[in-house]
């Protein structure tokens, strides 16, 4: 994707020789789909979010029980036919409410990484194009934010805000923004100073079109990769935050709230009740990973 | 294996016990996602013992893949897959690792395009050097002992000095230097040099070239020299061999292979450079028609005959052998006897419009000055340059690297703004410094091609977008209007409404210079300026834009303001030439003046360092030293550290002399005077 970059298989040729066996040039959306369909990474991560998702949007219809309904005689009760994953501490049926939590998560993590990645986006572009004091100022306020420490600045937006979903969105995308401002910025100043801007300059093309239409389609790739690691993120700090009882108010079925509310019985031996919602959480951060790492190597290659 | 045996049909290269280096029917294949593609086929030649052995092939011929074969330093996934290759009559190929290592620190060294990559760029030159004495075994006292002789053999004047240096902080002409002195430090038999002066400029290149041939003679170690240059491969070798698509088609004596080419790929090859003195007014550049086939496409009969004038049947079905012509000539074409006549595929005639009445002045550019600030230092880029230039004409801007020709070219696009007093006028009116400031009829007007096509393009829109849009926002078309205009602007460079939907990156470079040169055309511009617009393509390609741009300028009457480091390529095209150094203009005149004289001690230096393909060079006016800085340019003229023809009595250290029409037409800015220097420049000037 970088050009004159050449696949790793190539290895290192002569500048001569290069442009026979380059595969030039950017790879149009349909090669990279393909690439991507052949990539053992990317197949399993996907396999493993397709499932997330499945249960994200069908868990209700197919969870065994209702994750809300309490069974006061059956709490904590032990991994069993009836129930797989065990009980909670209510008696409520952890395989469901694991399935069913799923939603939050899923719905939270990439819409708040869509809004920080086109807010990030924005942001890089005029920082990166107009240069000098924009970027100087631009600059200096990222860095403000970048030197806050995310959970902190969300705990805060979101005590003065109130939980819900869409605070939960806006702020973390808003403390996203600014990492993927850098990356763009960064991509951008390469850019910026090929002859094809200098070109729409002589046509007199304006900021906003050469910004959008010119810069932005070549600084895609590592925007691309940037969302993906970011969903990653994402995920964690949703968990993290609804752990410190800043997501969905009880008894939504939640992976983080439900870590918090049944942790302080793992002591008593109850271990099902917290290891299921936090391996939940693990297999979707590493799934989202495993995309990440395939997306990146399709786009370098 | 020996010549006399040999059948005249399959001819083998005459190998003696002291060759330094024999390559025997090599194949190299690299496999590229999951298919073998052969880079080159079936490769014989060898390099005697004290011979200079040129290749010289547009790129994609194979040359350097052959060289990296013979270090046996190709790329993992690239393999020598049929044939043998010794040196010294050892067997590269059946070699451990060890004997390979011993191989390259002792018997063959290797000098590459880029003197700036080759070198560590943290670490000092000294220790560089040294370093190669130590793998040979010395102290690093005597190493650092030996590495300064070995720089002050390489014309280092101050090797001291330039040991305690990073490669930064070298010229890229002292750099090549370095390497050079790194490549014969261990005393190798066989010395490949791949193109070790592309990338440097003409007076340099004449230096390290100058360096190269003079330390052969002295060290007698065999030369295999790569140059896609016809030029450099006839002043460096005395045989050459000349690759095609990864095969050898023609080998032989220098000399006679350039005067008397028996191929008719060498035939169109030389017949694509402008050279001994052609213009445009002589007509135009014969071109090879077609492509070079893809690398590892299934080849049927002879490699060539789909861009050859005079194949037949029989070369398409029939795989032409080595045939042995004699006197060391062998050549692979059924046709060889008629090579010579090979039909034109460009027709010659060119009508070039009669130019009456005085020249209309289409842009003006008065005391235009820039000056950089770059860490507190003030770098004076430009300095009070008048030019203008006239309707319909080309002129030639030259000058070595870092003298000011592309800031000069981009003040007046308005890409950079000069500093306050400088004036652009167009057509008689002055036009904002800044392109932002510009209306429509000014920037239709003022339009560039680059150099460099692959920055040039955006490569995420099609040709059909690259080119509409300039329709769009120069010549205000939309709609139908602009779909014809586009498809008017592709068929006007040569390229078909196919092309249209296809982006950057499918292309050519030849083709995406083409799409460059429609854009620039998409307004209708007066005046384009051309940046270097061909020292990226390959000879052949060269002429085809070449050509391109001279049919363009008679149809629409546009002035090209073209830049070039290629002496040749300008002398072609330019009507009028203007000679640029340390940013400013030292002689401006019409291109037979600036070429023949008298001229400035400078252009003359310039001239004299290109390198030619026929008969006897010239002799070289050589410059001595670096080109200084332009940060701090030497006081009175600033060319009198490297003049050689500065005056007694000091007038050239003391006082920069003015640009003064010396004849009519002709400035100059010299304290010599035009007489004095046409009888200086007599004798030398007979030769040109």
């Amino acid at each position: 994707m970088i050009p004159g970059r050449l696949s790793d298989t190539v290895g290192v040729i002569p500048p001569t020789e290069m442009r026979v066996l380059e595969a030039a040039g950017p790879k149009s959306p349909r090669t990279v789909s393909q690439q991507l369909l052949r990539s053992p990474t990317f197949l399993i991560g996907a396999a493993i979010v397709v499932f997330w998702i499945v249960c994200a949007v069908f868990g209700n219809s197919f969870a065994p029980h209702n994750p809300l309904a309490q069974q006061l005689l059956a709490t904590n009760a032990t991994l069993s036919g009836a129930h797989l994953f065990g009980t909670d501490q209510l008696g409520r049926d952890v395989l469901s409410r694991v399935i069913v939590g799923a939603h939050n998560i899923l719905v939270i993590a990439p819409m708040a990484t869509l809004l920080g990645t086109a807010l990030g986006t924005a942001l890089g572009l005029v920082m990166g194009y107009f240069g000098g004091t924009v970027d100087a100022v631009v600059g200096r306020l990222v860095e403000t934010v970048l030197a806050l420490p995310v959970i902190i600045v969300a705990v805060l937006f979101v005590r003065a805000l109130g939980p819900s979903i869409p605070t939960l969105v806006v702020v973390i995308g808003f403390v996203f923004a600014p990492l993927i401002a850098r990356t763009v910025r960064a991509a951008v100043l390469v850019e910026r100073d090929l002859d094809y801007v200098a070109a729409a300059h002589l046509r007199g093309d304006k900021a906003p079109h050469i910004m959008f239409v010119e810069i932005l389609p070549n600084v895609l790739p590592p925007i691309l990769v940037e969302f993906t690691v970011r969903i990653g993120y994402a995920i964690f700090t949703v968990a993290t935050l609804s752990f410190l009882g800043l997501g969905p108010p009880p008894p939504t079925p939640d992976w983080g709230a439900d870590i918090a509310a049944n942790y302080s019985v793992i002591s008593a031996g109850y271990w099902w009740e917290t290891l299921f919602p936090a391996l939940a959480i693990a297999s979707l951060v590493v799934a989202v990973n495993l995309i990440a790492d395939g997306v990146e190597s399709v786009l370098a290659q | 294996m020996t010549a006399p045996a040999a059948p005249i049909e399959h001819a083998q290269p005459v190998t003696s016990p002291g060759d330094a280096l024999v390559v025997d029917h090599v194949d190299v294949t690299y496999r590229v996602r999951g298919h073998d593609r052969l880079a080159v086929r079936d490769v014989s030649f060898r390099v005697g013992r004290g011979e200079s052995f040129g290749l010289v092939g547009e790129s994609g011929s194979g040359k350097s893949t052959l060289a990296l074969g013979i270090e046996r330093y190709l790329p993992r996934n690239g393999r020598v897959s049929a044939g043998s290759i010794s040196v010294n009559g050892c067997d590269v190929l059946a070699m451990g690792p060890e004997a390979l290592r011993e191989l390259r620190a002792k018997t063959v060294s290797m000098v590459y395009q880029e003197p700036g990559t080759a070198l560590n760029p943290s670490i000092r030159v000294g220790r560089q050097v040294a370093e190669v004495f130590e793998v040979a075994g010395l102290h690093s006292s005597e190493a650092f002992e030996r590495a300064e002789a070995m720089l002050a053999k390489v014309q280092i004047s101050d090797p001291g000095r330039v040991m305690r240096r990073y490669p930064h902080q070298l010229s890229g002409g002292m750099a090549q230097r370095v390497v050079v002195a790194m490549a014969l430090a261990s005393d190798p038999s066989l010395l490949i040099l791949d193109e070790p002066t592309t990338a440097l400029d003409a007076t340099v290149e004449a230096e390290v070239l100058d360096l190269v041939a003079g330390l052969r003679s002295e060290l007698d170690s065999s030369v295999l020299f790569i140059s896609h240059n016809l030029a450099v491969i006839a002043k460096m070798c005395e045989r050459v061999g000349v690759l095609y698509a990864g095969e050898l088609v023609e080998e032989g004596p220098a000399r006679h292979v350039f005067d008397h080419p028996r191929h008719p790929y060498t035939v169109g090859l030389l017949r694509c450079i402008p050279r001994g003195g052609l213009r445009k007014d002589h007509g135009r550049l014969d071109t090879i028609p077609g492509f070079l086939p893809s690398p590892g496409a299934q080849r049927v009969g002879c490699i060539f005959a789909s861009r050859c004038a005079l194949a037949d049947d029989r070369c398409r079905s029939e795989a032409p052998p080595m045939t042995d012509l004699g006197d060391g000539r062998r050549v692979s074409c059924f046709h060889h006897d008629e090579a010579a006549g090979l039909p034109r595929s460009t027709p010659v005639d060119l009508a070039l419009p009669q130019r009456s009445g005085p020249p209309e002045s289409v842009v003006r550019l008065g005391s235009v000055s820039k000056t950089f600030t770059t860490r507190g230092e003030r770098v004076q880029a430009l300095v009070d340059v008048d030019l203008e230039l006239h309707r319909g004409e080309t002129l030639g801007l030259v000058g070595e690297s870092g003298s000011g020709k592309t800031t000069l070219a981009r003040a007046l696009l308005g890409l950079i703004v000069p500093d306050p007093g400088s004036s652009i006028e167009l057509n008689g009116e002055p036009v904002a410094a800044d392109v932002r400031g510009r209306n429509r009829e000014e920037l239709k007007t003022l339009q560039i091609v680059f150099q460099n096509p692959d920055s040039a393009l955006n490569r995420r829109h099609s040709v059909r977008r690259l080119i509409g849009r300039a329709v769009t926002k120069l010549a205000g078309l939309s709609g139908e209007a602009r779909r014809l205009r586009v498809i008017e602007l592709v068929e006007s460079v040569r390229m078909e409404e196919r092309h249209l939907v296809l982006r950057p990156s499918q292309l050519s470079g030849g083709l995406k210079q083409r799409v460059a040169i429609a854009r620039a055309f998409g307004g209708e511009p007066r005046v384009v300026v051309c940046d270097e617009p061909t020292s990226a393509l390959d000879v052949s390609v060269q002429a085809a834009i070449l050509n391109l741009l001279v049919d363009l300028q008679v149809a629409e009457q546009v002035t090209y303001l073209f830049i070039s480091h290629d002496l040749r390529v300008v002398g072609y095209l330019s009507d009028r030439i203007a000679v640029m150094y340390l940013g400013r203009l030292m002689e401006v005149g019409s291109a037979e003046i600036v070429f023949t004289g008298p001229h400035h001690p400078y252009t003359e230096a310039l001239v004299s360092s290109v390198p030619t393909i026929d008969g006897v060079p010239p002799t070289r006016i050589r410059l001595s030293g670096e080109i200084p800085s332009t940060a701090s340019p030497p006081p009175g003229c600033v060319f009198h550290t490297r003049c050689p023809r500065v005056l007694d009595g000091g007038i050239c250290e003391r006082a920069e002399p003015p640009l003064v029409e010396v004849e009519p037409g002709h400035l100059m800015r010299c304290h010599i005077g035009v007489e004095e220097l046409r009888r200086l420049q007599a004798p030398a000037a007979d030769n040109h």
